[in-house]
């Protein structure tokens, strides 16, 4: 299969419903976003993000848990899934070699 | 409580997503709350809001996932599919492939055919280098009310145009008639056609020299030679520097070798030059023009190239009254010098009487129009074919989609199956116009290769296959592909009423070009067989006749004439100015008793001698032949019946004409002997007794031998008397099938095409016929059982096409009659059309059509109902 890209905003999003564990569905995952980043983030940019995550197969998803302040309708709760784990290992790994190779005195300079 | 826009519900409900709509609902509601707790009601609403703007389609589609489909053509693997059905497709239903497939490459081939000979057409003379700025010198003038043009140029033309007007041209050219000439080098002696030339001749023509220069015309005793010529001559030795004679007189040095013109320019027939002034010096009359400046000897033609700034129009109107200022008695006749460009040459080398121009470039149009009509013939074959067959392929696009097609899949399986059809097509018409490219160039004169280089080649023929293959397979693909499924399943679905109305409609043209084809082609051949069997006033059969091009042929004249009398080969032999076939001299300035002063005269003349009336046999309608008994008959003349008529006098024998003031008596007068076109009427002719002015030798062979054998012996005779000449000889029989030649060119291309034209119809119909029959299978069988016979069966089947064709050939017989009756006013001597050639193309598309479509609905009513209603 061919290697699928992991965009920023796609990387934040998994990684929250990683956190997020059991319980990510598009409205933990909008709110959890905001408190940790600080960036107000759109329900629509949430959703179709989860979306293309899973068409990607990185998120799987189920349906349930409707309640009534939701007027009877399920949740789709997401998942990460192998690939997506793995996914997201590699990206970190990636992370991790570059800031290795950073010359010392350039992390000095930008005051690490 | 809780109260988001209410019409933003609804633009989800509507726009939304199907997929998502549920969860993403929820989840907006659930934001919704916590929106108004955390930022207010007033935010949390305009958040919701945008938030369903963001989501409604397409801003946020599910996409489809990878594993399916991309939309059209996309990968490889479903390419490969859908031709590997379209073959599977093409293979079960043989007749229709062949059909298909036959009939559209058999249209290609006859368009491909025909553009390559346009192409031929419109490319004629662009060899030349300074194809744009060559021109031929003419002039036109109108006599007795019409109008007529001449490419003849007096002697001192060349030196006006080259000295008076040098700012205007580059090159002027002053040029003999390309005629035969002997060329010998050595014992080798051969006729080849050549022209003289200015020395400037190679340059303004951009001849390609093999050896030698261009400049080696500037000797006014060389020779520049055809690769062809000097091939034939020398062989593999090189010619250039060898000494050899033309027409056994004037010796020339070849300085030259030059590349064969190509076939498809004026010049073809120019195998070698010679210089312009050879000529003059050699040819006493030629030097006496020139030197004298005679302007009123039209005997030569003057080609120009004009400067780089200079433009044809602007040139011709300055020179439009070189001829009135040299001879300003032709007032008269309005005479008008001006340049016509060499891109006219070709295409438009002739004028009505009007003075308009006309020429090939009506045939050009003619078969151009041919051609899309032949085309156009096949496709409608293909498109009727293809939506005929697709309406028996609801069913399967109604499978397809319950087992999970999508209708792009549909789309691009149909297109892609046309499209094969069409390459395929496309290739075999390459194939067959290769192998009917010889017969086709035959047949036109031609040498036309396919044009494996050129890209406007591939490109017609590439842009067009994929035309046709996306309009024939646009309607199964777009209509057929839009069926629902479970309609066309559950057997509730119907094609409409009207369906089959576009389809009958194509047939309808179909057969309005056919029959007009046929009728087109019928009138042309009668129009030809009607000119061959028009009497021609003399025996053209053993007429033969040989060129007298050496002088020693005129100066042992009666020698040559016992010698060839004692053979008992030949009846009778003459001299006389032109062969029986052609008139080509004309003159005026007669004068006879009771003429009209202000009545412009123009009589065609011949010279012949004392024999010539017992070789070609022309009959005495008053008077009698000219004869050695009467000395006097050296001015005496003989007149045609034409002549008689156009001088308006009675009883003419014994009276006196004077021509030039030279009085003449007429001593007879011939029935109309028909010397020029046999489409046109006969001219008015006289004929004179001149020994000096002979240019052929007419010989009638003795028909009670072999014509072989008195060949030989004739030529035996003549290398005796002209030994340094090719003993070259013309039957006069064939020479007159030659005026038939253009015309009958025409005549055999369009029959092809018109063959062509009814067959590609009828393979449609045969077509349409099977698919019919096969569709109504049911019904004849239910007929059948109900006691309907055979007949009955057939002629339900048959009555609707003969009904189409019927239509067809009443829109055809007004069209064909307009076009060809505007075709036959060309012709002064013409066929009529009669109403049985109508009659017999309508009955011959008819016997065509019912043939056809017979087949199919008779196999049709044969079967056994038994069978046809067994099944389900």
């Amino acid at each position: 299969m061919k290697r699928a890209f992991l965009g920023e905003f796609e990387e934040v999003v998994l990684l929250t419903v990683a956190i997020l564990d059991e319980s990510a569905y598009g409205v933990t995952v909008t709110q959890e976003i905001e408190q940790k980043t600080g960036r107000a983030v759109g329900f629509s940019t949430v959703h179709t993000t989860l979306q293309r995550l899973e068409e990607k197969g990185f998120l799987s998803s189920r349906m349930g848990g409707a309640t009534a302040e939701r007027g009877g309708r399920r949740k789709r709760f997401f998942m990460v899934t192998a690939a997506g784990r793995k996914a997201l290992s590699e990206v970190k790994q990636i992370r991790e070699q570059l800031w290795d190779s950073l010359p010392p005195q350039t992390l000095q300079l930008m005051g690490g | 409580m809780k109260n988001p826009p209410r019409w933003a519900d609804w633009l989800l409900e509507t726009f939304g997503h199907p997929d998502t709509r549920e969860e993403v609902q929820g989840d907006l509601l659930e934001l919704y709350d916590y929106w108004t707790e955390t930022i207010g009601e007033r935010k949390a609403r305009w958040r919701y809001s945008l938030s369903v703007l963001k989501l409604m389609r397409p801003l946020a589609t599910r996409k489809q996932s990878d594993d399916y489909s991309p939309p059209f053509f996309g990968s490889p693997s479903m390419i490969r599919n859908y031709l590997k059905i379209a073959l599977r497709n093409l293979v079960k239903n043989k007749i229709y492939s062949f059909i298909n497939i036959g009939g559209l490459a058999m249209g290609m081939t006859v368009a491909m055919l025909i553009g390559l000979w346009i192409y031929d057409e419109l490319s004629f003379d662009k060899y030349f280098q300074n194809y744009d700025r060559i021109a031929k010198v003419m002039q036109n003038g109108t006599f007795n009310g019409e109008v007529f043009h001449g490419e003849y140029n007096p002697a001192p033309m060349g030196q006006e145009l080259r000295t008076v007007y040098a700012d205007d041209f580059s090159h002027v050219i002053m040029s003999s008639w390309t005629r035969d000439h002997i060329l010998s080098y050595g014992d080798k002696k051969f006729t080849k056609t050549g022209n003289y030339l200015s020395a400037d001749a190679p340059d303004m023509l951009t001849l390609k020299m093999l050896s030698g220069t261009r400049a080696g015309l500037k000797d006014p005793s060389s020779i520049l030679l055809s690769e062809s010529v000097a091939q034939a001559l020398f062989g593999t030795s090189d010619p250039v520097g060898k000494l050899m004679k033309i027409d056994n007189k004037l010796d020339v040095k070849v300085t030259g070798v030059y590349e064969d013109f190509p076939y498809n320019t004026e010049f073809r027939e120019m195998k070698f030059i010679a210089p312009w002034d050879l000529y003059v010096s050699s040819e006493s009359w030629v030097k006496r023009a020139q030197d004298n400046v005679e302007w009123g000897n039209f005997s030569w033609q003057v080609l120009a190239q004009i400067a780089p700034n200079a433009s044809f129009e602007a040139v011709s109107d300055k020179i439009k009254n070189i001829r009135l200022k040299h001879n300003p008695e032709t007032a008269f006749i309005k005479p008008k010098v001006y340049l016509q460009p060499m891109s006219k040459w070709h295409l438009y080398s002739g004028w009505d009487k009007s003075g308009n121009l006309d020429g090939r470039i009506q045939y050009v149009w003619l078969f151009g129009i041919i051609g899309v009509f032949v085309l156009l013939l096949a496709c409608i074959n293909f498109m009727n074919l293809s939506t005929a067959r697709s309406e028996k392929r609801a069913k399967e696009v109604g499978i397809r989609k319950a087992v999970g097609s999508v209708r792009s899949q549909l789309i691009s399986q149909f297109f892609s199956e046309s499209l094969l059809v069409v390459a395929f097509a496309f290739v075999l018409s390459i194939v067959l116009a290769l192998l009917i490219l010889p017969v086709f160039n035959e047949v036109a004169d031609k040498q036309i290769g396919i044009l494996w280089t050129n890209p406007i080649f591939w490109l017609c023929g590439i842009g067009f296959s994929l035309l046709t293959g996306l309009i024939a397979g646009s309607y199964p693909a777009l209509y057929l592909s839009s069926f629902q499924a479970v309609k066309v399943l559950k057997g509730t679905f119907r094609v409409g009423r009207f369906a089959s109305i576009p389809r009958q409609v194509l047939v309808v043209v179909q057969f309005t070009v056919s029959v007009t084809l046929i009728i087109g082609t019928i009138i042309v051949f009668r129009q030809i067989e009607h000119a061959k069997s028009r009497p021609v006033g003399y025996d053209r059969s053993g007429l033969i006749t040989v060129a007298m091009n050496t002088p020693e042929l005129h100066d042992h004249y009666n020698a040559l004439r016992d010698d060839l009398l004692r053979t008992g080969a030949v009846v009778d032999m003459s001299t006389s100015s032109t062969p029986a076939t052609d008139l080509n001299s004309q003159n005026s300035g007669f004068d006879w008793v009771g003429k009209d002063p202000n009545f412009k005269d123009n009589f065609g003349t011949i010279a012949v001698t004392h024999d010539f009336g017992k070789t070609v046999g022309w009959q005495f309608v008053q008077g009698r032949d000219f004869s050695r008994q009467f000395p006097s008959d050296s001015s005496g003349m003989v007149l045609n019946e034409t002549a008689v008529r156009y001088m308006g006098i009675k009883d003419p024998v014994g009276k006196q004409i004077k021509w030039n003031d030279t009085p003449y008596r007429v001593v007879g007068v011939i029935k109309d002997m028909l010397m020029g076109s046999p489409f046109e009427p006969v001219y008015q002719t006289v004929y004179v007794l001149n020994y000096g002015w002979a240019n052929v030798i007419n010989i009638k062979l003795n028909t009670n031998r072999s014509t072989s054998e008195s060949l030989a012996r004739i030529e035996a005779v003549f290398r005796k008397f002209n030994p340094g000449s090719p003993f070259d000889y013309r039957f006069i029989d064939q020479q007159y099938a030659l005026k038939f030649a253009a015309e009958e060119r025409i005549g055999k291309l369009a029959s092809v095409f018109a063959i062509l034209a009814i067959f590609i119809s009828s393979l449609g119909l045969f077509g349409l016929a099977s698919f019919v029959a096969e569709q109504r299978t049911k019904e004849i069988g239910v007929r059948k059982v109900l006691g309907a016979s055979v007949l009955n069966v057939w002629s339900m089947l048959s009555k609707d096409f003969v009904f189409l064709v019927l239509i067809g050939f009443g829109i055809a017989t007004p069209i064909a009659y307009y076009f060809l009756h505007s075709w036959l006013q060309k012709y002064e001597y013409r066929t009529e059309m009669s109403w049985w050639i109508f009659a017999v193309s309508g009955l011959g598309a008819l016997a065509v059509t019912l043939l056809t479509v017979s087949y199919q609905s008779i196999k049709a009513a044969l079967i056994n109902p038994v069978k046809s209603l067994r099944s389900e």
